[in-house]
Formats: C-alpha cells, sequence, structure tokens
C-alpha cells in the first residue's frame, strides 16, 4: 500500500470519452476542479475590470450600464459557478467516499449527472454574458429585474435555476453516502469533522435550493408573461421577493464556508498533529450554523422596507449565529497551542484564514447592529465584509485544500517553497485589496457606482493594487500545479503523515478507493496513536 | 426508505377519486361567501388535506420509517420558518416599537 499502485484512476483508462462518461467519483471532482477553474477566472476577469475602472474617480473606462454589467457577471459566477460549488463538488466529491471507507458515492451515475447539469446552467450563464450581459446586480432584485432591466436576466436567471438542481443532487448524494456507507466501525464521532462541515452544507443544498429555484421561477414568469408577483402597481410586494431570495441566499454564504471551515479543521490538526480541540463542539456546531442560518436571512432587508419588529427580531438571530462560529475559531486556535506546527503551504493557507474569517465575522456583527448598519448598508464595507468571509475565509481555505490533498488527487507533490511564496502573496495581496474598503464603506461610499468622489481615490488606488497582487497569487498556484502533474515529486501514500482514512490509500488511489475495506477503530485525529492502530485492512474488500 | 409495506393500486386509486372530490369542493367553496375571511380558511384547511394524502400515500411516507418522518417534518418546519418571518414582517411593516402606530 506504500507506492502508487500500477493501475489507479487516473490511468485506468484514456480518452475523452472516459472523463465525460465516468462515474468515478474522483474523476467527477476533476471535471468540477476544471470547470469550476474556468468560472473562477471568468469572474475574476470582470474583478479585474470592476478594479481598473474604480482606478480613477471619473468613469472613463466603462460606462455606468456596462460597469453594471461587470459587477452583476463577476458576482453570478463568483457566486453561482465558483464559490458554492468549489469545495463541496470538487473536495467533497474526491474526499467524501474515501473518508467514509466507500468505494463510491451512493449514486454514481447521478453524480455525473449532477456537474452535466452544473455545466448546462453555466452555459446558459456564458450565453447571457456572450449575449450582451445582465444589470440586476447578483441579487435579482425586483421590480428592476422582473420588469425594468433590459439586459439579458431571463437567460440568467434560468442558468442559475438549472445550476441549483445540481447542488440538490450533489447534497443528497452525500447525506445519503454519509448515513449510508460509512466503513465498519466508523462511527458518527469517529468522522472526520469535514465528513461533518459537507453533512450539515447538503442539508442546506437540499432544503434551500428549491427556494432559490421557486424564486427565480417567479422572476421569469412576471418577466416574461407580466405577472404581478413583485411588482407593487398589479399588488405585488418587492420585498417579498427580497425574503424569499435571502432565505436561501443567506444560507447559501454558510454552503460556501461552511466546507471551508470542514477543509481548515482537516488542515490545522494535520498540520498541529494534534488531536482537534472539542471535536464534537465543532462537530456540531456545523449543524448550529447551518439550522441557525436559515433564521437571520431578514438582516439582509433592514433599510429595504422591512418592518423594525421583524429587523429586531432578525438581528438578535444573525447575533446569535457568531456563536457557532465562533467555537469553531476558538477551537482551532486551542488545536494550535502547544501542537507541533509546521507552516507548509496549507497550513498557511489556514492559519491566513483563521485571520481572515475572523475579521469577516466581526464585521459581521457590525452589520447585525440594526444602527450601524443603517450608517454602512449598500457600502463598501459590506463588500469588504462578506469578501473576508468569501475570499479571506472559502478561498483560502479552498487552495489550502487543494494544496494538501493534491498529492492525493494526482501522486505528486508541488514545490513547497513556491507554494509558500503563493501563499503569502495571496495573504498579502487579499489584505490590501479589501482592507481599504472597510474604510472606504465607512467613509460613505457606496457599492455599485462606477464613478466615486475624489477624496476617495487614494483607497481605491490601494484596493486595485492589491487586487492585481492577489491575481498573481491566484495565477502561481495554477502554474505550479499544472508543473507538478509532470514533473512533481512522487508523493507516496501520506506525505503529510496525516490520519485520516483518505490517507490510508495508495496515491492516486485505485479506481475503487481501497483494496480491502477498512475498519476503523479509533476517531480521525489519533495523532498520539499510529495509523495502523487507528485502522485495520484485514477484511475482503466489499463488492 | 419504504419498509417494504405495499400501497395496493385500489388505495392509490381511492386517494385519487378523494383528491379529485377535494378539487371539487375547493372550487364549488370559493362560489359560496362564507364571510370573515373563512373562504380562505376552507381553501387552505382543504390543501393541507389534500398535501397530506399525496404525502402520506403517493410519497409512501406513511410506510415509511421514522426517519424519513423526521425529514418530511424537517421540510415543513423550514416552510413554517420562511411563511414565519416573511409573515411577521408583512402584518408589522406599519408598526415602530413602542406604541407608535403608522397610517398604511
Amino acid at each position: 500500500m506504500n507506492g502508487a499502485p500500477q493501475v489507479h484512476y487516473l490511468n485506468v483508462d484514456y480518452g475523452i470519452r472516459s472523463w465525460l462518461f465516468t462515474t468515478d467519483h474522483k474523476r467527477i471532482a476533476w471535471l468540477y476542479l476544471l470547470s469550476v477553474t474556468l468560472f473562477f477566472f471568468f469572474g475574476g476577469f470582470f474583478a479585474t475590470l470592476i478594479r481598473l475602472e474604480l482606478m480613477t474617480p471619473q468613469g472613463d473606462l466603462v460606462q455606468a450600464e456596462t460597469y453594471n454589467k461587470f459587477f452583476t457577471m463577476h458576482g453570478v459566477t463568483m457566486v453561482f459557478f465558483f464559490l458554492i460549488p468549489s469545495i463541496p463538488a470538487v473536495l467533497g466529491n474526491f474526499l467524501v467516499p474515501m473518508m467514509v471507507g466507500a468505494r463510491d458515492l451512493a449514486f454514481p451515475r447521478l453524480n455525473l449527472a449532477s456537474w452535466y447539469i452544473f455545466i448546462l446552467g453555466g452555459l446558459f450563464t456564458l450565453a447571457s454574458a456572450a449575449a450582451g450581459g445582465v444589470d440586476t446586480g447578483w441579487t435579482f432584485y425586483t421590480p428592476y429585474s422582473s420588469i425594468y432591466s433590459n439586459s439579458h436576466v431571463a437567460l440568467t436567471v434560468v442558468g442559475v435555476f438549472v445550476t441549483g438542481f445540481s447542488s440538490i443532487l450533489t447534497g443528497l448524494n452525500f447525506v445519503v453516502t454519509i448515513h449510508k456507507m460509512r466503513a465498519p466501525g466508523l462511527t458518527w464521532f469517529r468522522l472526520p469533522l469535514f465528513i461533518w462541515a459537507i453533512y450539515a452544507t447538503s442539508i442546506i443544498f437540499i432544503l434551500g435550493t428549491p427556494v432559490i429555484a421557486i424564486t427565480l421561477l417567479l422572476v421569469g414568469l412576471e418577466r416574461v408573461f407580466n405577472l404581478g408577483f413583485f411588482d407593487p402597481a398589479r399588488g405585488g410586494d418587492p420585498v417579498l421577493f427580497q425574503h424569499l431570495f435571502w432565505f436561501y441566499s443567506h444560507p447559501a454564504v454558510y454552503i460556501m464556508v461552511l466546507p471551508a471551515m470542514g477543509v481548515e479543521s482537516e488542515l490545522v490538526t494535520a498540520f498541529a498533529r494534534r488531536r482537534v480541540f472539542g471535536y464534537s463542539f465543532v462537530a456540531f456546531s456545523s449543524l448550529a450554523i447551518a439550522v441557525i442560518g436559515f433564521l437571520v436571512w431578514g438582516h439582509h432587508m433592514f433599510v429595504a422596507g422591512q418592518s423594525v419588529h421583524a429587523g429586531l427580531i432578525f438581528s438578535l438571530l444573525s447575533f446569535l449565529v457568531a456563536i457557532p462560529s465562533a467555537i469553531k475559531v476558538f477551537n482551532w486556535t486551542a488545536t494550535l497551542h502547544r501542537g507541533s506546527i509546521s507552516y507548509d503551504a496549507p497550513m498557511l493557507y489556514a492559519l491566513g484564514f483563521i485571520g481572515l474569517f475572523t475579521i469577516g465575522g466581526l464585521t459581521g456583527l457590525f452589520l447585525a447592529s440594526i444602527g450601524v448598519d443603517v450608517h454602512v448598508h449598500d457600502t463598501y464595507f459590506v463588500i469588504a465584509h462578506f469578501h473576508y468571509i468569501m475570499v479571506g475565509g472559502s478561498v483560502m481555505a479552498y487552495l489550502g485544500g487543494i494544496h494538501f490533498w493534491w498529492p492525493k488527487m494526482t501522486g505528486r507533490t508541488y514545490p513547497e517553497p513556491v507554494a509558500r511564496v503563493a501563499a503569502l502573496i495571496v495573504f498579502l495581496g487579499f489584505n490590501l485589496t479589501f482592507f481599504p474598503q472597510f474604510v472606504l464603506g465607512y467613509l460613505g461610499m457606496p457599492r455599485r457606482y462606477h464613478a466615486y468622489p475624489p477624496e476617495f481615490q487614494a483607497l481605491n488606488v490601494m484596493s486595485s493594487a492589491g487586487a492585481s497582487i492577489l491575481a498573481v497569487g491566484y495565477v502561481l498556484p495554477l502554474i505550479y500545479l499544472i508543473w507538478s502533474l509532470r514533473y512533481g515529486r512522487v508523493a507516496g501514500r501520506n506525505p503529510w503523515g496525516a490520519r485520516g482514512l483518505e490517507w490510508q490509500t495508495p496515491s492516486p488511489p485505485p479506481t475503487h478507493n481501497f483494496d480491502v475495506t477498512p475498519r476503523v477503530v479509533a476517531e480521525a485525529y489519533a495523532y498520539d496513536k499510529e495509523p495502523e492502530e487507528t485502522y485495520e485492512f484485514g477484511s475482503p474488500s466489499r463488492a | 426508505m419504504s419498509n417494504g409495506a405495499h400501497i395496493t393500486v385500489k388505495t392509490y386509486l381511492t386517494v385519487f377519486v378523494i383528491l379529485l372530490g377535494l378539487t371539487a369542493l375547493t372550487t364549488g367553496v370559493a362560489f359560496i361567501d362564507l364571510g370573515g375571511g373563512l373562504n380562505n380558511f376552507a381553501a387552505l384547511t382543504i390543501a393541507t388535506v389534500k398535501a397530506l394524502l399525496v404525502v402520506l400515500y403517493f410519497m409512501h411516507a406513511r410506510t415509511s420509517d421514522r426517519f424519513t418522518w423526521v425529514i418530511a417534518a424537517a421540510g415543513i418546519f423550514w416552510l413554517l420558518l420562511l411563511l414565519g418571518g416573511t409573515l411577521d414582517d408583512a402584518i408589522t411593516r406599519n408598526q415602530l416599537p413602542g406604541e407608535l402606530q403608522l397610517t398604511p
């Protein structure tokens, strides 16, 4: 089991058909990896245009209407086609069966279908971009989106609608796999925390995504058939749209960050070589975030005409969701305490995550407080806050996870020194990009404008300069990870000395993951034991 | 998740006929003015009974294990959350904290 197997999932078959018709969860993870990477750079292209425009106070690069399309395409692409699928569909697909000791997900063909559905939705959205784009913002607020916008709202909405089914089916696959296909001895409280996080995320996928689907369907119906769901002139209620939209889209924030928290737990334990502090608290906090996350959507509407009474309730509930998030941060920090820490690239991303997520989370409390929210609502403060969560949190964890499991996925290691430099560049570039935006927002610069008063220029130039550094930090891994596929050192089974079940199978793994079915006799973070004391590979493989 | 207990074709047909009957009842009640918002109450009650029949028989919840019941209950709970939060806003939209009432 130490070396790479002669036949593994990458070389078992060649040719485009073997990839496009695969039902192997590991190959499907690669399909998602390639797709979301393309979408990431597509969304990043629009971010670049936004930052270019905001270099100067005048709207001199594009007109306001075009700028509206830039930030909409950036938001739609990054949220629905990168952040939501990134960790669950790439790392989740690759790791969930291996972490639970299964040969594949519960429904392999459904898994492949999910990818095709995702791509179909993506094509609709790309088509809308090619046809001239959409200008509503990623939030599709009515009645602008349903009545007044002259851009390609319907195409984009159909794209997001279709992609939603991919999320639902993926969530379903994960839930069934985690319930039904755990290896003998792998009880719930021996599971890796990544699995708990993916499980919580899957619940949101299944329960939340249908709501956004029906909401966008209503927008489409109002737009195409002139119905009056959200148009006040015809008895509709535009705030109702916001209720429905945020009932999904706030939990969607947790779809984006919960898997990142799962990755974080794996990285912190592996590189501190310690059992995670407070396992059950970290595990249940994932479920608590998933449940409470459904109760806070009204904090997006404090100044949108929502009642003050509802605002008070949603404010209180929004403060509540900080508790399970804080539990996680404190427990990761406690795990580091007296750990044997090594600063490899994945750990640099993990440490970056803790700091940036904390800043993002704490500024979220500013926004949960109605009085402060009235002041900074729809300003760059909000932009900075959610980029600290989404980019500083989710993207950092995603990159950390990709680096951590890269040897398992490819059988090769990446060049560590360059990767550490790239991680530092991402951290520096990120902070230079987004920290000035907190100040800009607090000083009153509104979001979604292509021109601004000259006194905001210095901070905007800092932000744009940071974005260019951040871009370098993102392109570097793309280059050296591709390089490592051919020239990287052969990784071996467990280059990090980690204790998770996925590290007990060869790299790259055989098609069915384990030659013999593992029997689990200890939890996933038994760093006080040898792997042989945690897993037994005695019994014959299940058919 | 079905535990294997079969629902017969006869039962399906019976439920189908009941659903049709309840649809006719909904339509009929809509033509009678019950007053005091009772029309809405009647229509929603009939709709709830119909949904229950669909879930219990056509979706096999009646013959499923307890875990399926928990999942089904969770779905209803989530729906109530959405309706509750939205209604709370809609009902109190014209009120400020304290006793002050604004005219619509």
